[in-house]
């Protein structure tokens, strides 16, 4: 019996000894964040206190938990990056870090991970930062509630707001990008949650990925980016109740899809893009429930695409639907509402009796001569395309939805 | 003058005419606003209606009107008033009859069920469309002595403009396609009534598809104070050269 106590004892006693052995350090303005975080040991927590501090290059190599009270203000000034991390267990919580430097040689970033593992980056505001957060070979990483912002007035003069490299099983959520190049880029990353963020006003993409297989990206908001979300070479993407909303542009797109396969782009909106999806060389994607709305072309669809179906989606007051660049249609429409079908339904089966051929004559024209666009809509116009309907003659004529809705869905 | 327009205005508004030309505007209207869903539909198919019908019915109109009062006319020139006052008085009426027809016809419903930004241009765009084919009209009644004549120059200038001319430029713009053609079309369409009043609308449904590298152009063109300025002026010049023209003639012609 007693030798049972004793042992109960070690073993509480080894439970509870990080927590005996951890301590809180507290960090004031004049003094150096990183003497302190040199003289902390594994486990302990860093509290610094409101203020501003003029420091940069501040390297973390130890499990620590850095707590801001009252949102400290760390400026770099200009110079370098403002916290470089390379260790495990790392929380980084209610910092707002401004003016890292402006280089590319270094990639500048307010906080740099390498080669790290189970972090958490929490509830920061970062300001004028060349990169945001900046993940190399890392994993497991937490990035939740960052607030992140850059001034920039061109491309080249900034980096990307949340940059992940060659990393995996990480979740991104609840984010707020703006002024960046791109929102979220994205490269060798796997197995991971972006959820939740707005992303709008970035220079170039959105969100931008490459190489990043079984990914999923979940309710976030894609506004007003230089040129949309672009992403490419991937597969087994999930991208669902997103919203990708005014991207105005020539090359401006709601989703740039360049070799996808085996996805799925499930309930989003795109509203107002001068082109919803741009799709070529992509495969077996599937798409369904979406809502194109007041898009220029709610669909430019390659004809490089193939076994991509697109099923249950609602295209209303888009000028056009879908246009392509060839007569090959290796892809199926089925069961969508289009608001310009003009058939009926003698059955009363909400499904229109004859199909519908969502390419019209004009759009193929003005994939040709841009300039035609001035005329859409005159009487010529749509008498033209009057005729191509009952007559298929210059757009693909297969490219046909058989079963049209007569209704709108409801996705609510 | 103002008499004279007064009792023109009387006769105008007193024709069976007016009544159904009012009452074709509210049916049509309220049949878009019940079957279509939302706003930007409705004026969309507002401006098929406004675009291809009011042109036609106000070239028509207009010309029949001159005819059905030449005796009116006659008799007002042997009295001692101004032979402008005359036919600015009718003008007037025409124009002023056409314009209420459409801001009742389609100004009600609007009223009722709700309008945007699309739909009040696309009143404006109704209003000097009519003008500028009553404008066409008299000019072609005072033209010639014969009223079938006088309808046929008007239905020609109708075609002409709503079809005819759209064809040439979409020809043009085929047959050079592999030259910057922005300048060139956006003035050829300067030269084209109908083709501004569509442009104008075209700014307010089609914004998206407009942003595309040429259409960003045009929307540019269109959306800045100059563009504005120009597309304006030229819109108020095809409405003042016709008139304008046809009362000189007017002036001059032995009844």
């Amino acid at each position: 019996m007693k030798a049972l106590r004793v042992s109960i004892f070690f073993l509480l006693c080894l439970i509870g000894s990080p927590e005996v052995l951890a301590n809180t350090i507290r960090i004031n303005p004049g003094q150096s964040i990183q003497k302190a975080v040199d003289r902390a040991s594994p486990g302990d927590t860093l509290i610094i206190s409101e203020g501003t501090y003029k420091q940069f290059g501040i390297v973390i190599r130890k499990p620590l938990t850095v707590i801001g009270e009252n949102y400290p203000v760390i400026d770099a000034d200009f110079k370098g990056n403002i916290l470089i991390v390379a260790t495990s267990n790392l929380t980084i919580q209610g910092l707002k870090l401004i003016n890292t430097g402006r280089s590319n040689m270094d990639d500048s970033a307010a906080i740099k991970f390498f080669d790290s593992k189970d972090c958490i980056v929490r509830d920061n505001i970062l300001e004028n930062t060349y990169f945001g957060l900046h993940f190399s070979n890392s994993s497991q990483l937490t990035i939740i509630n960052n607030k992140i912002s850059a001034s920039a007035l061109r491309e080249f003069e900034v980096g990307n707001g949340i940059h992940l490299w060659k990393c995996k099983n990480s979740y991104i959520g609840n984010n707020e990008v703006s002024g960046h190049r791109d929102g979220i880029y994205l490269e060798f990353v796997t197995n991971t949650q972006a959820k939740e963020n707005k992303i709008q006003k970035n220079m170039r993409y959105g969100l931008h990925f490459m190489f990043s297989h079984d990914n999923s990206y979940i309710r976030n908001t894609f506004k007003n980016n230089g040129a949309g979300v672009a992403v490419m070479y991937t597969k087994n993407v999930l991208m669902k109740e997103n919203r990708f909303e005014e991207n105005w542009g020539s090359s401006a797109y709601g989703i740039l899809l360049k070799d996808i396969s085996d996805s799925e782009v499930v309930g989003n909106i795109f509203l107002k893009n001068t082109v919803g999806i741009y799709m070529e060389g992509s495969s077996r994607m599937e798409f369904t429930n979406n809502t194109f709305r007041e898009n220029g072309w709610a669909l430019k669809l390659m004809a490089s695409c193939d076994q991509n179906t697109f099923k249950a989606n609602n295209f209303t007051q888009n000028t056009f639907d879908i246009s392509t660049n060839g007569s090959l249609v290796l892809n199926t429409l089925t069961e969508n509402y289009w608001d310009k079908y003009e058939g009926y339904d003698l059955d009363k089966n909400q499904i229109g009796d004859i199909g519908y051929r969502p390419v019209n004559l004009y759009s193929v024209i003005v994939e040709k001569i841009p300039a035609a666009v001035i005329l859409w809509r005159s009487f010529m116009v749509t008498l033209l395309d009057r005729m191509e309907k009952i007559i298929p003659t210059l757009t693909p004529d297969e490219m046909i939805d058989e079963s049209p809705k007569m209704k709108p869905y409801d996705f609510g | 003058m103002l008499k004279l327009l007064k009792y023109a205005l009387y006769d105008i508004l007193k024709s069976r005419f007016a009544m159904i030309y009012t009452v074709f505007m509210i049916l049509v209207a309220v049949s878009i606003y019940q079957v279509s869903d939302d706003l930007s539909k409705v004026s969309l198919s507002l401006m098929n209606i406004m675009i291809m019908i009011v042109p036609l019915i106000s070239a028509v109109f207009a010309t029949t009107h001159f005819y059905n009062n030449l005796e009116f006319i006659e008799l007002m020139l042997a009295q001692p008033v101004k032979r402008s006052h005359v036919f600015l008085s009718q003008l007037f009426a025409v124009i002023l009859m056409l314009s209420l027809s459409i801001m009742i016809g389609f100004g009600l419903p609007m009223l009722l069920w709700g309008a945007d930004t699309s739909l009040i241009t696309l009143l404006a765009v109704g209003v000097i469309l009519s003008a500028v084919f009553a404008g066409f009209a008299f000019l072609a009644s005072v033209l010639t002595r014969d009223k079938a004549k006088a309808i046929g120059i008007s239905l020609g200038l109708w075609i002409y403009f709503s079809l005819v001319y759209d064809g040439f430029v979409l020809y043009l713009i085929y047959s050079f396609a592999d030259y910057p053609l922005e300048k060139v079309t956006l003035g050829l369409v300067m030269l084209n009534p109908v083709d501004l009043g569509r442009i104008l609308m075209l700014m307010q449904l089609d914004i998206s598809a407009l942003m595309g590298y040429t259409g960003a152009f045009f929307q540019k063109f269109f959306s800045s104070s100059m563009g504005l300025l120009i597309a304006g002026g030229t819109l108020a010049l095809w409405t003042l050269l016709p008139n304008l023209f046809a009362m000189r003639v007017f002036k001059k012609r032995d009844f």
